[in-house]
Parts: C-alpha cells; sequence; structure tokens
C-alpha cells in the first residue's frame, strides 16, 4: 500500500470525522513512522477541514511528530519518582550504549531516547515508553539487553514480554475494590427510576474524585436541566487522563474493574437521558486500549449497552473510548472536551460550563473515573451504606496511589478521613519521612510533622496520590522536577503560566546551580502569587504550589543553595530598589530585599 | 427597567446593559482597563490577562467577565498594575522586542501599554527565542520575533472566510500562529493585504512591505497621547 492508500484506510476507519482527528493521527503515525507535511495534508483534505487546524492539532500534543522519530522512540518517564528509582541513570546508560544524545534522532535515523511527563507507573518504576507502550521496573541489565536489541534491530515483538507487564499492586482493597456483577447496579438504577437514582446520589453526598471534590449530584441536575437542542443530546464523559504526576489509581479500576467504571457511565446515562459516552484514555495508557475496547463489545452482547439497554425501550447509549495524545492539562474538563472535538487541549473560557455547553455544545457531564465507580456502588449499596463511610464532608472510601520511599508501593484503599500516618503505616517506611507530596504536583507538600492529619476534604484534599520522601531526599529537587512538569505541560494560552511557568523553572535551575541569592526566592514569590492570580486555568493558578509550600517548610533546602545567604554583594541590591519602590508607590516588606546589609 | 444596572469601577459609578462585559462597560464610560488581546470588532480571547481586575475580591479577565449589578470592581491599584507590569515584562522576554529598530514603534499596543504602566525594564532574563521571519508574500511580511500570541490574526482572517492563520502548539516553546500551506510559508495561503488579517495584528508582526517609515518616529499614534486616553476616546467616538 502506498502512503496516500494507508492514510485513506485510517480515514475511512474513522469516517472522515474531525472530531476522531486524533485517533486519525495516531493511527496514521503508527502506519508511517510520524507525520509528515503532505500526511498532513492528507488528513486535513479527508476531513475537510483547514490544513493549518490539523497542523495545530498535531503541533499540540507531544505524542504526535512533525519530524522523523526514528524506528524505536523511548520515553523515561521523567517524574521525582522515577528519578529516585534511578530513571536518569539508566537512561543516560541507554544513550551511552547507543552513542546518543537524550532528545537527539541518532545520525542513522534509528533510535530517539528522551524524557517525558510521568507515566502513571510510579509504583513500578523505573518506566518507560518503548514506542508508546509500556514498559516497568527497568534495571540496569533490561537497559543493556535494550540496547542490543535495539542494535541488531529486532522488532518490539520479539523484545522480552515480560519487561511490559504492568503490576496492579493493590495493597489494601476495600468496598469499592470488591467483587462486582456487571448489569447489578444497573438494575437496582432501573428499578429506582431515574430521579429517585439522582436523588440517592445526593443523599450519598458524593464528591468527585478528580481533585476539586465537586459534589456530583449538583452536576448532574445541572446537566439534567439544561435545555436540549434540535439534535442535541446529553453526554457523559469518563475522564482518565490521570496525568497528575504521582496518581495511579485510575489505571488499577481501568484495568481490573472496568466494569465498575462502565456502568457507572451507563447509569449517569439513564440518570440524564444520555445518548452517548466516552472515555478519555490518556495516550500512556494505550496498551489497555484493546481490552476495554473488547469489555464494552461484551456489554453490548450482554443488553447493557447500545439500544434499549436492558430491554427498556428508548434507553439507548453506547460509549466510544478516545486515546489522548501525551497532554496533561487535557485532564481539565474543558480542555478534555476540545481535544474530543479534534482540537488542540486548551481550556475554554467559563461561562458557559461543559453542563450547558459540553461536547459539540451540548450538555455534558465529566467526571473522574473512580467516581463512576463510587456511583456504581451507591446505585448498588444505596446511599445510607456509602454515607456511613469516610467523614460528614467526605463520603465513601477513597483509592490513594502511595509511591516514593515506602516498602509496598500501590493502590490502597481507605475510607477519606484516614491519617496520612496510618498509610504509611501499612505501606511501610523504612526510614524516617521527610515530606509527603499529597495529591500530586499540584497538591500539598506535607513534613514529616504533619502525619496526623487527614486525607479528605475537610482537611487535606486529595485525588489520592501520596508520593513519599524520606530523610535522605531533597525537597527541593522534588519541587525543581515539578517547576519542569508544568513548564513542559502548560498549554501556552495565557500569558502568566506560559512564560512564567518557563521562568519559575529557570529559577529554580539557577538555584540548583548555585547561582541563586535570596532575590531569586523573592521572584519565586512573586510569580507565584501573580500565577495563581492571573492564570486562565487550575493549572497555571496551582503551579506553584509546591515551591511555596516547600519555601514555606523547606527553606534550609533552598538557602543550602544561596551563594549570597551572607554573601556581602558589591553594591546593595536593596538599595538599587528603591526607584522601583517610587515608581510602584510601594514601601511594603515585599518591596524590600533582606540581604547582610539590610 | 427599574432595576439597578450599575457597577463600581474604582469607586466610580458604571451604567452598563445586560450582557457587556466589565471591559466593554468601563471603556464606553471613559474608563480605561489595559489590554493587548482585545479588540472591540472581535470575540474577547482571555488570554493576556493583561485585563486582570478584582470583583469583590476575587481575580477575574474583565474582557470575558459580564458585568453585574452592584459589583465592586478594583482596576487601576497599586496591586493589579503591579501584576500588569510582571505580565508585559514576560511578554518582553518571551520574545525578541527591539523597539528601536521596529516599524511598529510608537503605533504598537505593546509597547504603548508598557509605557502606560511605567514598565522601566524588561526585569527578568531574555529567553532569545529562535523564530522565523517570513518574506515570501510580495506585499506582506510577517516576524513572529515580536508575536504576543493574541490570535487577533487568527480571528481576523476568519471574518474574510479564511484560516490564513490559526493557533496551535503548546507551550511557550511551541505555540505559534501556524500559516494555512504545506510549505508554511505565507505566499502559499490565500492571503491577501486587503484581508481584515492585514491590520490587526497590534504588534510588529504583519507590516505591509515598502510603506516602512512613512510616519516618522515622534510623530505616531501613541506619540501623540497615551493608550489609556486614545483607547477610550476610540470608545466614545
Ligand atoms: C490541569 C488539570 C488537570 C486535571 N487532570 C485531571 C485528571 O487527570 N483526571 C480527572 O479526573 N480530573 C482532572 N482534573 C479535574 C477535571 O477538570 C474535573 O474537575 C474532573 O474530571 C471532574 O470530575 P469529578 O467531579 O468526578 O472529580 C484536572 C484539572 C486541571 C485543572
Ligand atoms: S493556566 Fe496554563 S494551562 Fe491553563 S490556560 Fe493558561 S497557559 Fe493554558
Ligand atoms: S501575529 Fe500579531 S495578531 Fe497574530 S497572534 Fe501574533 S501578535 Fe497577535
Ligand atoms: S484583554 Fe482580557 S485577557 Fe487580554
Amino acid at each position: 500500500m502506498t502512503e496516500k492508500d494507508i492514510i485513506d484506510t485510517i480515514l475511512t476507519k474513522h469516517g472522515r470525522e474531525g472530531t476522531r482527528l486524533l485517533q486519525i493521527l495516531r493511527e496514521v503515525q503508527e502506519a508511517l513512522g510520524w507525520l509528515s507535511p503532505p500526511a498532513i495534508t492528507a488528513i486535513a483534505r479527508g476531513i475537510g477541514w483547514p490544513r493549518a487546524k490539523v497542523e495545530a492539532t498535531a503541533a499540540f500534543y507531544s505524542f504526535f511528530h512533525l519530524r522523523p522519530r526514528g524506528k524505536y522512540c523511548l520515553l523515561w518517564s521523567d517524574n521525582i519518582i522515577d528519578r529516585m528509582q534511578g530513571s536518569r541513570e539508566l537512561m543516560h546508560r541507554l544513550c551511552e550504549k547507543l552513542w546518543l544524545e537524550p532528545g537527539r534522532l541518532s545520525e542513522d535515523g534509528l533510535v530517539f531516547v528522551h524524557t517525558t511527563s510521568d507515566i502513571g507507573m510510579g509504583d513500578q518504576g523505573p518506566a518507560l515508553l518503548i514506542n508508546y507502550r509500556v514498559a516497568t521496573a527497568m534495571t540496569p541489565e533490561r537497559v543493556d539487553a535494550m540496547a542490543e536489541l535495539i542494535r541488531a534491530q529486532t522488532p518490539l515483538a520479539e523484545w522480552p514480554a515480560e519487561w511490559f507487564a504492568v503490576a496492579d499492586n493493590v495493597r489494601k482493597a476495600g468496598p469499592l475494590l470488591s467483587s462486582f456483577t456487571p448489569g447489578s447496579a444497573l438494575r437496582a438504577a432501573l428499578a429506582r427510576g431515574a430521579e429517585a437514582q439522582l436523588a440517592e446520589i445526593g443523599a450519598s453526598r458524593l464528591r468527585g474524585r478528580g481533585g476539586a471534590g465537586f459534589p456530583t449530584q449538583r452536576k448532574w441536575q445541572a446537566c439534567r436541566e439544561a435545555p436540549l437542542k434540535e439534535g442535541q443530546t446529553r453526554i457523559v464523559i469518563c475522564n482518565a487522563d490521570e496525568g497528575e504526576p504521582g496518581t495511579f489509581k485510575d489505571r488499577l479500576l481501568l484495568t481490573r474493574y472496568a466494569d465498575l467504571v462502565f456502568e457507572g457511565m451507563t447509569i449517569a446515562a439513564y440518570v440524564l437521558g444520555a445518548r452517548k459516552g466516552f472515555l478519555y484514555l490518556r495516550g500512556e495508557y494505550r496498551y489497555l486500549l484493546e481490552a476495554l475496547d473488547a469489555k464494552l463489545d461484551e456489554r453490548r452482547r450482554a443488553g447493557l449497552l447500545g439500544h434499549a439497554i436492558l430491554g427498556v425501550a428508548d434507553f439507548d447509549f453506547d460509549i466510544e473510548i478516545h486515546l489522548g495524545a501525551g497532554a496533561y492539562v487535557c485532564g481539565e474538563e474543558s480542555a478534555l472536551i476540545e481535544s474530543l472535538e479534534g482540537k488542540p487541549g486548551r481550556p475554554r473560557v467559563r461561562p458557559p460550563f461543559p453542563v450547558t455547553h459540553g461536547y459539540l455544545e451540548q450538555p455534558t457531564i465529566v467526571n473522574n473515573v473512580e467516581t463512576f465507580a463510587c456511583v456504581t456502588r451507591i446505585a448498588e449499596h444505596g446511599a445510607e451504606w456509602f454515607a456511613r463511610l469516610g467523614t460528614p464532608q467526605s463520603t465513601g472510601t477513597k483509592l490513594f496511589s502511595v509511591s516514593g520511599d515506602v516498602v509496598r508501593p500501590g493502590i490502597y484503599e481507605y475510607p477519606f478521613g484516614t491519617t496520612v500516618a496510618e498509610v504509611l503505616e501499612a505501606a511501610g517506611v523504612a526510614q524516617c519521612v521527610q515530606g509527603v507530596q499529597v495529591s500530586g504536583a499540584s497538591g500539598t507538600t506535607l513534613t514529616g510533622d504533619e502525619l496526623s492529619r487527614r486525607l479528605c476534604f475537610e482537611d487535606v484534599p486529595t485525588a489520592g496520590a501520596l508520593m513519599v520522601f524520606d530523610c535522605r531526599r531533597d525537597m527541593f529537587e522534588a519541587a525543581r522536577n515539578f517547576a519542569h512538569f508544568f513548564a513542559h505541560e502548560s498549554c501556552g494560552f495565557c500569558t502568566p503560566c506560559r512564560v512564567g511557568t518557563q521562568v519559575v523553572a529557570r529559577l529554580m535551575d539557577k538555584l540548583a546551580a548555585g547561582h541563586g541569592s535570596q532575590y531569586d526566592i523573592q521572584e519565586l514569590s512573586k510569580l507565584s502569587r501573580l500565577m495563581k492570580n492571573a492564570s486562565h486555568c487550575g493549572l497555571g493558578q496551582t503551579a506553584c504550589n509546591p515551591i511555596v509550600d516547600t519555601l514555606a517548610k523547606f527553606r534550609p533546602a533552598y538557602e543550602r543553595r544561596l551563594m549570597t545567604l551572607d554573601f556581602v554583594p558589591a553594591f546593595d541590591l536593596d538599595a538599587e530598589l528603591s526607584q522601583a519602590r517610587q515608581m510602584t508607590r510601594r514601601d511594603d516588606e515585599a518591596a524590600h530585599l533582606f540581604t547582610a546589609q539590610g | 427597567m427599574s432595576e439597578k444596572t450599575t457597577f463600581w469601577l474604582d469607586g466610580a459609578e458604571i451604567p452598563f446593559t445586560a450582557g457587556q462585559t466589565l471591559l466593554e462597560a468601563a471603556r464606553r464610560a471613559g474608563h480605561y482597563i489595559p489590554h493587548l488581546c482585545w479588540h472591540p470588532d472581535y470575540k474577547p480571547h482571555g488570554s493576556c490577562k493583561l485585563c486582570t481586575v478584582k470583583v469583590d475580591g476575587r481575580f477575574v479577565s474583565a474582557c470575558t467577565t459580564l458585568a453585574q449589578a452592584g459589583a465592586h470592581v478594583e482596576n487601576r491599584t497599586a496591586e493589579l498594575d503591579d501584576m500588569r507590569r510582571t505580565l508585559l515584562q514576560l511578554l518582553f522576554v518571551e520574545g525578541n522586542h527591539f523597539c528601536p529598530s521596529c516599524e511598529k514603534s510608537g503605533q504598537c499596543l505593546l509597547q504603548a501599554t508598557a509605557y502606560e504602566l511605567g514598565m522601566m525594564s524588561p526585569h527578568f532574563d531574555h529567553f532569545f527565542p529562535n523564530r522565523p521571519v517570513d518574506a515570501s508574500h510580495p506585499e506582506v511580511m510577517l516576524d513572529f520575533n515580536r508575536c504576543i500570541l493574541c490570535s487577533l490574526c487568527e480571528q481576523a482572517a476568519k471574518r474574510d472566510g479564511k484560516f490564513t492563520f490559526v493557533m496551535g502548539g503548546r507551550g511557550m516553546r511551541g505555540r505559534r500562529v501556524i500559516l494555512n500551506s504545506e510549505s508554511g510559508r505565507l505566499a502559499d495561503t490565500d492571503f491577501s493585504s486587503t484581508d481584515h488579517a492585514a491590520h490587526v495584528c497590534p504588534v510588529g508582526v504583519i507590516l505591509k512591505k515598502r510603506v516602512g517609515f512613512a510616519v516618522p518616529y515622534g510623530q505616531r499614534r501613541y506619540d501623540q497621547a497615551p493608550v489609556s486616553l486614545l483607547d477610550v476616546a476610540e470608545a466614545i467616538k
């Protein structure tokens, strides 16, 4: 087949729909190796879009390549946890063996090695993507063997299968992670009726598991009440983007409990009268696609999806899986919707909110994977049962992804309100705990003295990640790693986040190199305030959380690096600023620098 | 219409009609709220964040936020102008802005706003990005070194039913204006120098060839009066 025929086959498979653009781009790239200018032109023609719009999308996602990427593309997961497990050393070892530099295609165009944002394998790193397939638990021996396989140009299919194994690592299961008969919860919901099922969710006081903790019933109610225009339907979206560094609990749900998730979506469809559903699966979890599609087929055959579900006339609902392509911001619900429409994942201006104007302007709910699993359990066991678990404002249990310096990293299910200490005790900490990063890079940094804090919306809110750092670790390096993560993931739409994340990352590098001063720390604080207050979406607003927290709680980790803590500069910085103060009509504390002289 | 339809902006009472944004209403009433990506003829984009104001203690973009009766809006406070100066500095170091040799100097909204807010230096280290200049078109050249990613060219092209300019890519190193041709050159798009997009760029990216320096420095738009005055004068006109 010629390139043109290959592209044409893929276009036909996707009905030449622009909304399927990400899927089309991925498949064309899988077939041809990269997205060449003529390929982009052909795709644009095929879906009837202006060429520039197709290129705009292709250029947005990290996993699409507008330049050749070689036969082997190896991307090392670069979260701080992977680094603590030795990912950097392994990446450099691989590069040395292959005589190449990270981020540069080899001279012969054969291999490309680089880093990528956390791929959700924190409990079994160091991990990497090999031609976008997850490989885990890397060791120097495996890396050496890998270099040989690449040099011999061995096809990926012949590489050792055990490298690509992903472990579940369920360390503590509770009522969410327990056995389930597909269809049982949906039948219970049908018996109740749509209105009563919605009331049941209200009575359970379920809050979203994606981080913000928004009451699920309120979101659904607003969507249910939103008027429909001619030809529209309501839309149910499951957010499986799981891009927050240190989080991997949705992966487990989709691997072992997909029925709970799909059934929750179907219950939502019943309550809302929605006819269409999407699972937005992060590109890193591409390896789950076939199994999930098979699961959907199984449910269709069982009458749990499709036409007249469980024999209820007019209850038509089906689910389509869309793969993302390496963009953390697509976890933000309006960016996710843009991405589903085939566009760059740029957060929308709100209002209007998705519940009234979501996917293709239709009323839409977006919920986290775990939220849908909870919905299923609530339909199955009732609101009262659910609300008895957890705390008054955070009902139910929560899945925690525990990684870092613990003996047993993996998934732990505990009721909301459990203390950090209790989870860590179960996970086993060999050394003293210096800090715990709760809820990912954008979350809260706790010190070892705060382990009695409770994991719930009343105290420390969390989407479920606990990254543990023992006393050997450097908390500054954790914050610096997160700063680079956000600089890489900013969508670039708004000024404070687009440029701010880059300046912050550069300042952290300057401190790391030992060239920093108190002045740079003040700059970090100033930029943190600006980004929090002026950024367009949650990414920019929370990007500096770890810096603000570590500056407040682990200041010595920063000050150790300053060259000017007791170094007297040749000129007085504070005095130099007098003009600036005059101009800004400020003379408050934050407008002054306190150097050794000041 | 007995309902009160005014809000407060830095203590002044501002009338508005339903559906008006804070920025539109303020401007109509003769009050300047700094802005870069907003343009009266196009849908607000909400990306530059220069128009950030504080409404009853919450930060919002004035160009995308609807006016609400009775709201208390802070605009030209030290805190907000401080933030705006920092945003301007970020924009200056992100691109390559050599004002003394720029054809747009004196009629550039970025430069004029920096003067308005008393920005005295770029403050941060420059990034010195490597951005292309496109001189392929016979009548118009593009110097993306000065692009502030306001999207006005994209919107203006759409007004002519074209997709000459489309915002795409990700992050500071990726986000850019993408041209609608396989070669990526302006000459290979359907752009014409009579398009709306030819005249909309607030900075010095989209420039007409061979008319350089027709008006000398010192006699240009923002040499006559500061942007704050010209902006509201235009609104009231
Ligand atoms: C930058 C950013 C990334 C996000 N990533 C995710 C994600 O990966 N998964 C998720 O469920 N929610 C994510 N969210 C939150 C979603 O916007 C949304 O609130 C959530 O999916 C709602 O579901 P819930 O109510 O069930 O929690 C993210 C938000 C932001 C601002
Ligand atoms: S805050 Fe960052 S991610 Fe969000 S819109 Fe702005 S640039 Fe994009
Ligand atoms: S080229 Fe001009 S109009 Fe277009 S985005 Fe850049 S600054 Fe705005
Ligand atoms: S003018 Fe409002 S964000 Fe640019």
